[in-house]
This record gives structure tokens, sequence and C-alpha cells, in this order.
């Protein structure tokens, strides 16, 4: 980015960038519109001829009169007729040299990680905007209006990616896209309709951030920004119910003959767990993300005011993504207790299958955020004096996590080698079986998310001295807290983890779980009134150590990479199916890929997905980077 | 070093962290289960113990559940003497089932695991009126009969029972195969080409709309080799014309009395349009 680069560019120049941006999207709206109707179309064509080809031949018609319909009366009364999923061949699946998987994999996952982040912005932006509201306090306002900017050509990646996705799709799985044009129909057009909802609040909502600033018109722009999010759920939870019908479907037959309405179809059993996980992680994701562009920020600048605008901008993201990132395993739990309860068949693949050993990858991307998160928590800590008074306790947490953590993420027997596993018969789970949902490896989980909540109160308290009478009292009953759930979470871990061997695990982690919350819960509540009007101790923003900063990189890209493997999970546990027990997946890559193999193809898709966030970080930065006019010297040679 | 230098090269690292752990792991990939060709011609009963033996560990996935004590999710059914327990299973008081010897209650065990719900491992409150087992002859596993019978076959012999299966004739393959939809009643009429294929079994011997079996000749190219007369008459009267290479007698005689009218049409049209 060195001068001559951004000389090039002036602000006319990005202004009509930015039109180019808009026009885009248009485009591509206009674009995925025409596909949508297309295969719509291609979808009734086909409907068509399989009605041509499904017509009795027995049909009986006099010249110029109308057909005789003995057959039809014959059958049952049926409206439109009803279609199985097709079951294609090997080679009905177009071959391009290249694993056609791959590709949809790569377009999938960039379009799902800069949906996830377009969709979660708005969000946090939405809540940050009514703070600023709230507290009169401008600079949220202001930081409100920088992560929009921030995110802005986001949108316009994740609409490319969502066509580059179409197409990969519509040419390398044909029959299964037809199929799914099929079931969903309309449904397609809904979504290709939100986009329109979503671009035009987004423009009016980014762009009139500024003309509707006060009074009665900020009310106006919190609702555009309400819309704005509106839109981007519908869409998100409409995107979801395709995910969720591919492992579960609902509202077809055993032969994949629609029957249900599109309601039923959109309703299977795992739709609101995926919507609910998602949705939480999305927000953890994003926040994660604009965190390292204020780390970035911040080391890049010596200005002590700028500095304190990025610390800030950058302990914000830090909350959020640890703030979504907490009850993320309930949701998971939720969502895994749900898969089983559909297909106990298909859980056990997810986690005591081959795709037991992917747990263990998740558990280092977990214990890699929740240290980075606490690191950073910790770091920050030199802003204020105040937090001499708990700094103490730092090395404890530590400990406790690092303990925690790797308890979580070693199997307690030797592990096997890949040999020995295939000798056993695809069925090697004795070893890591238990690990993912067993009790006692929950001890381990649940106490990490305890000592990162610990941190992040300890921080919180950093700045404050309490006034209120009995705020010794509500610290002692505080502490009393969180011993009890200690001691109720490992109690119940090793109680069923050692004495009682039932089939179903996965609830008995509830009550674990429950004390978790009820620590984050009281922990919030207690707080809230014991610093009410509290004292405040001078803090300084920007007084952080650089290190600290790496923290907030480590936390996106580890957010990233789980995302990407936990797709693969999502999408491995259907094992050769497209659409579980109804279509069957006969391509040349229907067998779940090794771990290492998906390691590599999330590590790709991930450094892709840095490098189009360098660019989107970049472009936000042309728009506030202006030339300074050139003096008479150095353009005398234009003269 | 500059700012973006060092965070780029720190997030790449770590990224290569990542994927370090992911390799170290032992490779192992899920294959999709393959159709095992069975040569009914020689096919001994060792070879069907041996087909059942690995239809139960793969495309079965029965030991996704089934396995020794500490870390099963079902019954030690490999561990324990199969027909021992099912001859007190048949006695228990609680048992509503229909079958009366060991090898009936193993397949009724297979196709309505819930029939008699083993105490302890039924679905969570279903209070064992429940079981979490799939139907195994439904999909994803859909197993075949004779496939089912090679199962039962294997946990027969491998305590050294007698084996109470009948080793597959040419005519039971076919004639498991088009039993399928269990229960009293006629079967409703087929609403389309493809669930009439489902329905009269052709894909059990045929290779046709993505099953590939060698029983009977190939039909996904039939629309090049035969006019849809040809094909009518090869499903009404199987023998008139019996394809080179293959015995007379195999594909099942009474088609033309169990099919409706619509149904052959709408399986002749299908058929006349499989061209390679
Ligand atoms: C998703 C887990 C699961 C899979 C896969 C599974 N089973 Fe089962 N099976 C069970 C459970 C749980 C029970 C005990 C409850 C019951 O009686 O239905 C059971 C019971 C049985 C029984 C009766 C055992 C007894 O002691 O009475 C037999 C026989 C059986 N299964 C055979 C099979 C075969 C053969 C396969 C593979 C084709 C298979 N199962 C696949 C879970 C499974
Ligand atoms: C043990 C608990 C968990 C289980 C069983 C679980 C399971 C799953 C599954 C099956 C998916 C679906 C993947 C997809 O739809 O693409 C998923 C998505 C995801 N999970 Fe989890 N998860 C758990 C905990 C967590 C935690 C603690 C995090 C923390 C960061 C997390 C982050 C994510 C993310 C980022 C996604 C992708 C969301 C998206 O695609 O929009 N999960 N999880």
């Amino acid at each position: 980015m060195s001068n001559d680069m951004s000389g090039r560019i002036s602000w006319p120049a990005i202004f009509s960038g930015r039109l180019w941006t808009l026009l885009l999207v248009v485009m591509l709206t206009v674009a995925g519109a025409q596909t949508v109707a297309q295969a719509a179309s291609h979808g009734m064509g086909s409907a068509d001829s399989a009605e041509k080809r499904i017509a009795p031949v027995g049909r009986v018609q006099v010249e110029g009169q109308p057909l005789i319909e003995e057959a039809a009366a014959a059958s049952a009364p049926e409206a439109p007729e009803p279609l199985a999923a097709p079951q294609p061949q090997r080679k009905d699946y177009p071959n391009i040299g290249v694993s056609s998987r791959a590709v949809v994999w790569i377009a999938a996952q960039m379009h799902l990680f800069f949906g996830a982040l377009v969709l979660a912005v708005p969000l946090f932006v939405l809540v940050i905007e009514l703070t600023g509201l709230v507290t009169k306090d401008e600079r949220y306002d202001d930081m409100a209006h920088e992560f929009m900017k921030i995110s802005l050509v986001g949108f316009s990646i994740t609409a490319i990616f969502g066509g580059t996705l179409a197409l990969a799709l519509f040419l390398l799985y044909p029959d299964f896209m037809g199929y799914m044009m099929r079931v969903f129909g309309v449904q397609w057009l809904w979504y290709a309709a939100l986009f329109f909802v979503e671009s035009f609040f987004l423009y009016t909502y980014y762009y009139g951030w500024n003309a509707l600033r006060y009074g009665n018109k900020k009310w106006v722009h919190l609702t555009l920004g309400l819309m704005l999010n509106a839109a981007g759920m519908t869409i998100m939870v409409l995107a979801n119910s395709w995910a969720t019908f591919m492992m579960a479907p609902s509202g077809v037959s055993e032969t994949g003959v629609v029957t249900g309405s599109i309601w039923e179809i959109m309703k299977g059993p795992l739709w609101n767990p995926i919507n609910l996980h998602r949705f939480i992680a999305n927000i953890g994701f994003g926040g994660a993300v604009v965190g390292a562009y204020a780390a970035f920020k911040f080391l890049s600048t010596r200005d002590p005011k700028l500095r304190a605008h990025y610390d800030w901008m950058g302990y914000t993201s830090n909350f959020i993504a640890i703030l979504a990132f907490l009850p993320l395993p309930f949701a998971g739990y939720w969502l895994m207790a749900e898969i089983y309860a559909y297909s106990q068949q298909m859980g056990i693949t997810a986690m005591g299958g081959i795709l037991a050993w992917l747990f263990i990858v998740q558990a280092v991307l977990i214990g890699t955020i929740l240290l980075a998160g606490n690191f950073y928590l910790w770091s920050g800590m030199s802003r204020t004096e105040g937090s001499v008074r708990y700094q103490w306790m730092i090395k404890y947490i530590a400990v406790i996590l690092v303990i925690c953590f790797l308890t979580w993420m070693t199997p307690h027997t030797l592990i096997l080698s890949a040999r020995e596993i295939s000798v056993l018969g695809g069925s090697h789970h004795h070893i890591l079986g238990p690990l993912g949902i067993m009790p006692a490896k929950n001890i381990a989980v649940n106490l990490m998310l305890i000592v990162t909540f610990l941190s992040f109160q300890l921080y919180r308290r950093s700045d404050k001295v309490a006034v209120v009478p009995w705020a010794s009292a509500a610290n002692a009953c505080m502490v009393a807290i969180y011993l009890v759930a200690i001691a109720n979470i490992i109690f119940v871990g090793v109680y069923y983890g050692y004495f009682t061997n039932t089939v179903y695990k996965v609830g008995s982690s509830v009550i674990q779980v429950a004390s978790t919350l009820v620590v984050i819960i009281s922990g919030l509540v207690i707080d809230g009134f014991l610093y009410k009007g509290a004292k405040r101790l001078p803090s300084h923003w920007g007084q952080v150590s650089d290190r600290s900063q790496y923290a907030l990189f480590a936390l996106p890209i580890a957010f990233t990479w789980l995302m990407g493997l936990m797709g693969y999970v999502r999408s491995s546990v259907k094992t050769h199916w497209h659409v579980y027990t109804v279509m069957k997946d006969n391509s040349p890559d229907n067998f779940i890929p090794t771990i290492g193999y998906a390691g590599n193809m999330i590590t790709l898709v991930t450094i892709l997905f840095l490098l189009f966030v360098l660019f989107m970080f970049w472009i936000a930065n042309l728009s506030s980077t202006r030339q300074t006019r050139p003096t008479t010297a150095e353009g005398g040679a234009v003269a | 070093m500059n700012v973006l230098a060092k965070s780029m090269i720190f997030s790449v690292g770590l990224t290569l962290v990542f994927t370090l752990v992911a390799n170290l792991l032992p490779q192992v990939e899920g294959e999709a289960p393959v159709e095992e060709e069975v040569d009914l011609g020689s096919l001994t009963m060792d070879d069907f113990v041996t087909l059942g033996e690995s239809l139960f560990m793969g495309k079965g996935t029965c030991t996704l559940c089934h396995k020794p004590a500490p870390l099963g999710r079902a019954p030690d059914i490999q561990g324990d003497n199969m027909v021992e327990v099912a001859k007190e299973r048949l006695v228990d008081p609680r048992y509503q089932g229909k079958a009366t010897s060991p090898e009936a209650y193993i397949r009724e065990s297979m196709v309505d695991p819930s029939a008699y719900v083993v105490a302890g491992w039924g679905k969570k409150g279903s209070n064992d009126s429940e079981s979490p087992m799939p139907h195994v002859d439904k999909p994803p596993t859909a197993l075949s009969g004779l496939e089912m019978d090679a199962i039962i076959a294997w946990l027969e012999a491998k305590d050294g029972n007698e084996i109470t299966v009948a080793l597959p004739t040419m005519e039971a393959s076919a004639e498991v195969a088009v039993v399928a939809p269990a229960g009293g009643g006629l079967p409703a009429p087929a609403a389309t080409p493809e669930e009439a294929v489902t329905k009269y079994g052709c894909q059990a011997c045929h290779t046709l709309l993505g099953s590939s079996a060698s029983l009977g000749p190939a039909l996904d190219d039939v629309g090049d080799r035969l006019e849809p007369e040809q094909i009518r008459q090869s499903i009404i009267a199987p023998d008139a014309v019996i394809t080179e290479g293959y015995t007379s007698g195999v594909m099942p005689q009474d088609f033309a009395g169990k099919m409706t009218v619509q149904e052959l049409e709408m399986i002749v049209k299908l058929l006349a349009e499989q061209k390679q």
C-alpha cells in the first residue's frame, strides 16, 4: 500500500468503486434470481417430461373428444404427479478432472464464512448503536459505524461466493440440485427476493448513518438496522433448512416423494438446533474477525489517541466473541442430542465412529479460543491499577485451564494406529468413543468455561470499587456459588463417568451445564447490583502490551478453522447420502475423507478467507485515505 | 518487521499447527458400502457365513452399536451366543413378537426392532417400549432379505450352532426382494416408475437406476437393445426370449398377475428410456 498506489485511487474513484460494489451485488442478485427462475423452470421441465413418462399408455381417447380418464380414476387421486428422489449413477456425475466435492467444499465454505460474518456484524452493531443511544456516548455510535464500514465489502464477497457455489452445485451435482429445487420449490424465490430486501436495508442503514443520527431520525435508523437483521436472519434460517433437510429429511416419503408442505419440509428435527447453534456461533465468529481488524490497527500506529480507540474496539470485539462463545457448547450439545434422537446411528457415526478423532481437533481449537480469550483479558488488566487486587488469581486460573485443556484433548487410552483401527473393522471407537460425550470429560469443558467467566468477571471488576454496604456479603455469596458449582460439576462427572453405564450420557451433562449457567447468570446479576454507582478507578485505554494483540489474531483463526471442521462433521455424518435415507450419493466422492485431508482443505479455505478479509479491510481503509494535493514542485512534471 | 508480515506469519503459523494436529491423528477413510457381488451359482454355506460376518462389520453398520460390554451401545450380540439368547427372549413373558424360533427372532429384531426391546436398552423415556435400533431393511442401511439371512447364518455359526437359514436359491433371492413390503393387504399401486421398480424388486437382480446386480442382464441400457414391445413381453413372459448367457426360470413368472396395468406400462416406458 505505497503512497503511489493510494495515489492512483482518488476519492471519486473510491466512490465509484462503491457504486461498482453496489452494482455488482444487484447484478449478482439479478443473476441469482435468474438462475433460480431458470432452475425452477428446469425443475418444471423435468416434471413435465416425467409426467409424460408416467402417463399411462392405456389412455383411451376418441379423436376430437376429451380424454377418457379411466386410468387416472383407477389409481389414487393425486394432484401433481409425485416423484421419487432421483438415484443417479456414477456416470451421471459430471467429471471435471478434479474432485467435485473439493470445488463445492471451497465455494460453500467461503460463502458460509462471509455469510456468517455479514450476518453477525449488523447484529452486534445494532446492539452497540443502541448502547450508544442509551448511554448518550457517541463513541459507541462511531464504533458501530466503523464495524459496519469494515464489513461492508463482505456483503459483495458473500454474494460472489454464493453465485459461485450455486453455479458449481448446478454444474457438478445436477440431479441432486434438481431434486432440491423440486423439494424446496418457491422457497428459492423467497431467498432470492430476500437478497434484494437485505441489500436495500444494508445500504440505507450504512449510508444513512450520519444523515439519521439524532432525535427521532435515530429511531428511523435503528429501525432500518432491525429490518436489515430481520432479513439476514430469515436468509440464514432458510439456508439452514437445506442443510438440515439433507441430514434429516422431513416432509417427504421414504422414496423422497414430496408429501408435506414447504413448512413441513423446512421444519425438520435438526432445524432449530442448527439455527440456534449457527446464530450464536456467527456472533462469536463476527466478533473475532472484527477484533483482528482492531488489533491490526492498534499495532500499526503509535498515536496514543488512535491506540486508545483501537484498544477499546479490540476489547469490545473480544467481549462479543467470548460472550457468544460461552453458551456455544451447550447449543452444540442440544444439536448433538437431537441428532441422537433423530438417528442413533447418525449420532454414533459423529461421536463414536471415524469422526471421533475429530473431536480431539475440536478440543484443540476450543482450547485455543479459551486460552487466547483469557490471555487477552489478563493482559488487559494492565489498563488499570485496580487490577493488582486480582492479579494473584491469574496463575491459578491458568493452571486450571491448562489441566482441563489437556484432560479434554487427551484420549484416556493409548491411541491405536490407523492400521489397527481398520483391522478392527470400521468400529474403532472403544478408545475414543466415550470421549465426546462422556460426562467425565465434560468436567473439563465446564470448568474451562467457568474459569473463563471468572477471568472476565475479574477484569470487569478491576477498575471498580464497590460502595454498597453489603459488598462483602455479596462477594462471599459469589465465592460460594463458584465453589458449589465446581464441586457439583466434578461430582456429577465422576458419578456418571464411573458409576453408571447408560447409553444416554448426553442428557447427564445437563446438571453440569446448569451449574455453569448458574455461575454465569448469578455472576452477571450480582455484579450488576454490586457495582451500581461504584467508585471508578482510572483506567487507560491503549495501555496494553503489543503481545496481547496476537490473542485477537488467534481468536478468528481458531474460530474459522473450527467452523470449517464442524462443517466437515455435519456433512460427513450423512455418510454416502446426499439426502440421508432418501437420495444416495453415488459420486466418486461419496466416502468420508480422512481427517488429514479435511484438515488440509480447512487450512486452504481458512487462508483463502484470511486473504479475502485482508482485502475487505484494505478496501474499508481506502475510503478514509486521502491523497494530499501534489505541490507545484512535485507536480512540475505534469505542468 | 512490519505489522502485516508479523500478523500474517502468526496467523498462518497457527493454521498450520491445527493442520498438523489433524494430520497426526490416525487417518481413516469412511468408505461407502460397496455392493457385494454374490455369485449364487457357486455359493457355499461357508461363503454365506463369511458374507454375513462382513455385512455385520461393514455395510450393516451393526458394530456401530453392537460391541463388547463397556463400549457397546447395544447388547453384545457378537460376544453372546445369539441362539441361546434368542431362546431366552422367546420365553420371556414380556415377549410379544411373532417369532417362534431363534432364527425368526433374530430376523424380527432386525426388521422390527421394537417388537421386543431388551430391558435397559430402549429409547430414553420410552420405558423400553421403543428400540433405538434402526430398521435395517430400510435406508440408510437397507439390507436385502438375502443379506439379513447371511447375517443370521453368521450369528448362528459363530458359536457353533446349527445354521437354520437355507442357502439362497436363485428363485428365492428374487422372491425375497419381491416380497419386501411386508404386512397384510394389497400394497398400494406404485405412483411413479421408480416406485414400481422398487416395489417389484427389479434392482435385486438387474443393474438399474443406480443398483448394480448381475443375476439378470443389466437394464440400464435396455432401451438400446429392445423395443418397448419386447420389454413388455420380457416382463409378462420372461422365458419367451432369454438373453444370451442367462438361464430361464430365474426371473419371477408371476409379474403379469401382480402388476397393475399402469405399473407395467410405467416400467416399460422407463426401461425403454434406459439408454447408455
Ligand atoms: C444404532 C444402534 C444399532 C445398530 C446400528 C444396530 N443395532 Fe441391533 N440393537 C440395538 C439396540 C439398542 C438393541 C437392544 C434393544 C432392542 O432389543 O431392540 C438391539 C438389539 C438387537 C438384537 C436383539 C438382541 C437381543 O439380545 O435380543 C439383534 C439380534 C440385533 N440388534 C441385531 C442387529 C444387527 C444384525 C445389526 C446390523 C445389521 C444391528 N443390530 C444394528 C442397536 C443397534
Ligand atoms: C461439544 C459441543 C459441540 C458440538 C457437538 C458441536 C457440533 C456442531 C455441528 C454438528 C455443527 C454443524 C456444522 C455446520 O452446520 O456447518 C457445528 C457448527 C459450528 N460450531 Fe459447533 N459444536 C459444539 C461446540 C462448539 C463450540 C464450543 C464452538 C465454539 C467456538 C462451536 C463452533 C461452531 C461453529 C463456528 C460452527 C459453524 C457455524 C456455522 O456454520 O454457521 N461449536 N457445531
